[in-house]
This record gives structure tokens, sequence and C-alpha cells, in this order.
């Protein structure tokens, strides 16, 4: 039986172009110039098989990371040992481990794996924090503008005069010797109970979290402000939409897309902060792995065993670039008039 | 004479800047019938605009009231303005940056409808838009569209379609054609024109196109660095404009005819003074080809020259020469 209603619909079209022709949201719109992008394409992989890495890092490692084998400490396969020729007179061969064993003879592959994990969970972390702490704090003072707005920002700016990697420095010493030896039951045994249960990643996050919304925090306070003036804005005024609803169905939908970028771009600078940190001792609890403490180790022994810090560093370096290059093409695609600027 | 839908007594606008006082929208007596039209017209700069918004009250005005119905509607708590907000609405006059790039037509339409806190069910707001967009000519192909898709004529219909939502019953039209085509500003007046009829709309026409406000408007308020310098029903304005003023605005108005060629442009001298401490008096007066001692001595009042047509000059009334 046929529909007359929608009969009427379809020969009210505009002359034979069919009705059902999809339409594209801004957002698919972007996402279609985003697969166009090589780069992006193949940050966007790399980042997909590190994700998929990290979470079957237990099926894709051939050994726990904490497995040591003294007697194979130091070893390396074959095409190691072909690659950095100068390990000959060193390393013992040994082809059970397919990127050497670290100074305990733990398996450097299975501990970049689940390496991954400590590099990922921070890359996915650190922008939740810095989104929400920077969007709220930016959105109200663009928003209110004035005094409020005055207040706010110079708060930032000093924030911002304070060395950042310092600042952390001091607060993960300061926090790593407070919560050290609580009293079971009080506020700092169960912040440290968390933190040990997440392989001492909690403070790093907060460490991350307190600096890294400030950027967040001016970039939208800009957009916003730029947002507000627009006419549309005033619109929503004029049919009664609070400023809550002007807020959240008005500005941010069209400041989401700066964000998102500049959010993308700022996840290598978190990556290699954890590793860094990690890297003077200050991260993730031994022997959780991490490519930072790992690039550490190896390090020390750089001349002798060099894939001992080549191999994460190069794990560290290819997800830094992925990042880049998703960041890259997604600023690329969200915004067009700005391609090839930086 | 019946209460007039929206009247202004004395409505201020001042901008604190650096130099002193801008006086934006200064001393404002204007009063628009129900369902009738009120065409304001002036120079860029003048403050048309702002006299929009300040009756809307998205400008915060200095002083003065604002009669909706008899009511000032300045003195109205957030929760009354809340309400008031249905029975004023805009529609602005760049239809690119006055719709929400990030919402469907859908969304744009039905938003006043889902701000003014009534609650429809899906259905029914359904038919509520497609009603709407159907009254501002929109065909309901486009309810998913995004504004990007759309040209100015269509996005202007939104913007019409999204000021009708609330049924209200006073618009103010900023500029609502200016940028638009030609063959598409006939298309937005005459359905500005139509849904007047239809609905019994009342409008305030901000323009600076005098052909525009000959067609659409009932009555004219001229306005000159702020303040209101002529006002009266369109006919007696067009026919016999009273402020030099108003002379040159309309003189200004290309003729098409050849016998109109030897007309000789009436042009004003001088650039407009700056409306930052306007001094007293006359603000025309540094231009005006008529100015005597007595122009910048002390405020003019408007004055009633014949019924219903007052004009702030001089030249007219009591001191006539």
């Amino acid at each position: 039986m046929t529909n007359p209603v929608s009969l009427k619909n379809i020969r009210a079209g505009s002359g034979g172009v069919p009705l059902t022709q999809k339409r594209e949201s801004l957002w698919g719109d972007a996402f279609r110039r985003l697969l166009r992008n090589r780069a992006a394409v193949i940050g966007g992989s790399i980042i997909i098989i590190l994700i998929l890495v990290a979470v079957f890092a237990d099926q894709i490692a051939i050994m726990h990371y904490a497995k040591q084998n003294l007697v194979a400490n130091n070893s390396a396969p074959e095409w190691v040992l072909k690659v950095f020729s100068t390990m000959r007179p060193y390393a013992q061969v040994n082809n059970d481990y397919p990127l050497g064993a670290d100074y305990a003879g733990r398996d450097l592959f299975s501990r970049i794996v689940y390496g991954a994990r400590i590099s990922l969970t921070v890359a996915f972390i650190g922008p939740i924090i810095s989104l929400i702490i920077g969007v709220i704090y930016g959105s109200i003072s663009g928003f209110f503008g004035g005094r409020v707005d005055n207040i706010m920002m110079r708060i930032v700016d000093i924030l911002y005069a304070f060395p950042q990697l310092l600042f952390i420095i001091l607060m993960l010493a300061f926090f790593r010797s407070t919560f050290a030896k609580p009293d079971p039951g009080t506020f700092t045994y169960t912040m440290s109970q968390l933190d040990s249960r997440l392989g001492g990643m909690l403070f790093i996050f907060i460490g991350i979290g307190v600096t890294a919304w400030e950027t967040m925090a001016r970039l939208t306070r800009g957009q916003v402000l730029a947002t507000r003036e627009k006419e549309f804005v005033e619109a929503a005024r004029t049919i009664g939409s609070s400023d809550l609803r002007i807020m959240f169905r008005h500005i941010l939908p069209n400041i989401i897309g700066p964000l998102v970028v500049a959010e993308t771009l700022a996840i290598p600078g978190y990556i290699s902060t954890e590793a860094f940190l990690s890297f003077i001792g200050l991260g993730v609890n031994p022997p959780t792995p991490s490519w930072g403490s790992m690039i550490s180790d190896g390090s020390a022994v750089i001349r002798t065993y060099p894939n001992q810090a080549v191999f994460p560093a190069l794990a560290l370096a290819i997800t830094m670039f992925a990042f880049n290059f998703l960041g890259d093409g997604l600023r690329d695609a969200l915004d067009p008039r700005l391609r090839g600027t930086q | 004479m019946n209460q007039p839908l929206l009247q202004t007594v004395g409505l201020k606008k001042y901008y604190k800047v650096k130099a002193g006082e801008l006086h934006a929208v200064d001393n404002i007596n204007l009063s628009i019938q129900e369902s009738q039209t009120l065409g304001v017209v002036g120079e860029s700069g003048c403050g048309k605009t702002t006299l929009g918004r300040t009756i809307l009250r998205l400008v915060p005005a200095t002083s003065g009231q604002i009669l909706f119905r008899g009511e000032n509607i300045l003195e109205y708590s957030g929760k009354q303005m809340h309400e008031m907000r249905r029975n004023m609405q805009i529609v602005f006059q760049d239809p690119y940056s006055s719709i929400n790039p990030r919402m469907t037509v859908y969304n744009i339409i039905a938003e006043p409808i889902r701000s003014s806190g009534t609650r429809l069910e899906k259905q029914n707001m359904d038919k509520r838009v497609r009603k709407l967009m159907d009254t501002v000519g929109l065909a309901s192909r486009l309810i998913k569209a995004y504004p990007h898709e759309l040209d100015g004529g269509r996005r202007q219909r939104i913007g019409v379609a999204r000021a009708l939502a609330l049924n209200p019953k006073f618009i103010v039209c900023d500029e609502p054609v200016s940028s638009l085509d030609v063959s598409i500003q006939a298309q937005i007046l005459n359905l500005l024109m139509d849904l007047q009829d239809e609905y019994g709309l009342t409008y305030m026409f901000i323009t600076h196109d005098l052909s525009v406000v000959k067609h659409i408007s009932d009555n004219i308020a001229v306005m000159y660095l702020g303040e209101c310098v002529e006002h009266g029903p369109k006919d007696q304005i067009f026919a016999n404009p009273l402020h030099p003023y108003s002379q040159a605005l309309l003189s200004a108005i290309p003729v098409p005819s050849l016998a109109a060629r030897s007309r000789k442009p009436y042009l004003i001298k001088g650039e407009v003074s700056s409306p930052i401490n306007p001094k007293p008096g006359c603000r025309f007066a540094p231009r005006c080809p008529h100015v005597k001692p007595i122009c910048t001595q002390g405020e003019l009042e408007l004055k009633e020259v014949t019924p219903n047509h007052f004009v702030r000059c001089t030249l007219y009334g009591s001191e006539k020469p």
C-alpha cells in the first residue's frame, strides 16, 4: 500500500533530485577530509595499533615484564648484534629475546609492549584532565568577561610563569615523601593505595593535570570571547536561552574543533613529560615498565648495549610522531583555512 | 488614540569611552501601534542598531523607559523578562553570522521553543517546526540541513522562522535584507509583509535603504547621531521632509527618470561629528545649510508641526521665520 503523504513529499522535492541524498554534517565532512590526509591516516593507524597492543599486552608479550633471568642478562639476538656490531664483544647471543634482554635479564620486547600501556594512559588521561579543568575555567573567564576574566587570567599568568617541569618534579617529590608511609584509614593512605594500584601513575596524572590545563584555559577563553560576540549568541539571548544553555549549545560546539586539535597536538607533550619523569626516577614504580624508565636504564649502558635504549626510544618517538601527524591532520580537516600554517 | 504596542520614553544608551561618553542612543521617544511598521532610517553609526538592541534589552539602557503595552520592561526581573522575550524577537542583518553553524535547521528553529521552557513531544515539535518552515517558505526537505549548505536568502528565512517560533507580537528587523541580493531582498520583504498581514505582527524596521523603508513602513523615524530628528507618517515624510537632514537623505534616492537628470543633488558638507560628548543644541548644526546661532543654544525639543509629524529643528514651530 502506498503512503500518499510520503509520495506527496517526494514530489515536493526540487525537480527529480533524489531526496534521500546523504547529508554531510560538519563533522562528517571533516572526517572525510581527515581520511584524505595520508600522514593523518598513518598516524591514526599507528595509534590504533598501539591501543590494541596496550589492551592485549598480556597476549602479545612473550613473557611477563618483570620475569628475570639473570643468566640471560644483557643478551641479544643475532640480528640485533648485526645491526649494532659494536655490541658483539660484550653481549651473549640468545635468540629467545626478540629485541634482547636488559641488565636483569628481562625481555625488552615484552617491556616495550607493557610500556605502551603507561604512555597511552597518559596520552588519554592527560587531555581529559586538562580539557575538563581548562575548558570550564576558560569558559567562565571568557563568558563573563570583565573583572572576573581579568582576575582569572592573571592567576593563569602567574602559574604559567612558573617552570612547569620544575613544578611537577617538586610536587611529585612532595607527594612521594608525604604518601610514603601513611597510617591506614587516612586520606593519604587511600591516595597512596590508589597510586600503587595504578603503578604510580596517579601522581603523574595529578602532576600533568595541574600544569596542562593552563594552556587550554587560555585557548578556551580566547575562543569563547570571539564566539560570544557572534550574532547567533545574541539571537540565543533573544529567544530566552539561559547562560548555561548558550554556553553548552551555542558556544562550545563552535569552539570544540580548535580545542580538540590543540589537545591532540599537546598529547606528545604529555607522553614526553611522563617519559621524562620516569627517566629521572620520579615516574611509575618499578618494575612496571615505562618507556622513559627503560630509556633511563638503557642510557647507562648505551655504549655497550645500545639496543636497550634505542628500542624504547624508537617506540616513544613513533608514538609521538603518530599523535603529531593525527593532530596536524585534524587541524587541517576541522579548519581548512589553516592548512599549511603552524 | 489607542495605547501603542511599544513606546520608548526618553530612552538613552550611553557608552563610556576613554574620551568621555558616547551618546549612541539619546533621548528617543517613539511609539509603534499594533500591526504597524516603524521604519528607522539613518546613516551608518547613527545608533539605529543600538536602539533596536536596547529595546530588546540585549544591551542595558542607560535611562528612560521602554513600555510594552504600557508596562516598563526595563523594570522587569530576569524571570519576567524571560517571559517577555516571547513577545519580542529580532531578525538580524547578517544571515551568515546570526545562525549557529553547528545546528541543523530543525534545531535552530526548535531552539526558541525549547529555551522558553515549553516541553513538546517529539512529534508535536516536529509538526511545529515543519509548520514554521512552511510559513517562511523553506522546503521541508531542508529540515536536516546545516546552514553552510544554504544560500543567504534561505538562511534569512531560517532567521525569520526562528523569530516567529514563539509567536511574538513585536519583531525588530535589523537591516534584514541589506546583505542579500536585490531579488532575494524583495522575497524576504514580501515574506515579512505577508507575515504581518497574517499574524498582525508589529515591526520596527531598521535600515539605511530608503526604498526598502518606503516599501514596508507605516511610520518613519529619521535618526542622526543617536537622536531622532524627525518622525511621522511615511507619506508625509517622503512628500514633505522637514528636517534639513531628512531632506538631504531623501534627495539621495535615485529617481529613475530622464527629467531628473537636471535635478541638482542636495549635498551636505562636512563629516558626521563625533557622538562622544556632543555639544548642546542641534547635532546636525555643523553641517546644516540653514544654521543659525540659536541652533547651538540649549536642547531642542521634537515639535509637532503637522499632526503626528514631529521634527527637531529650529526652523519650525514657535520661532518660525
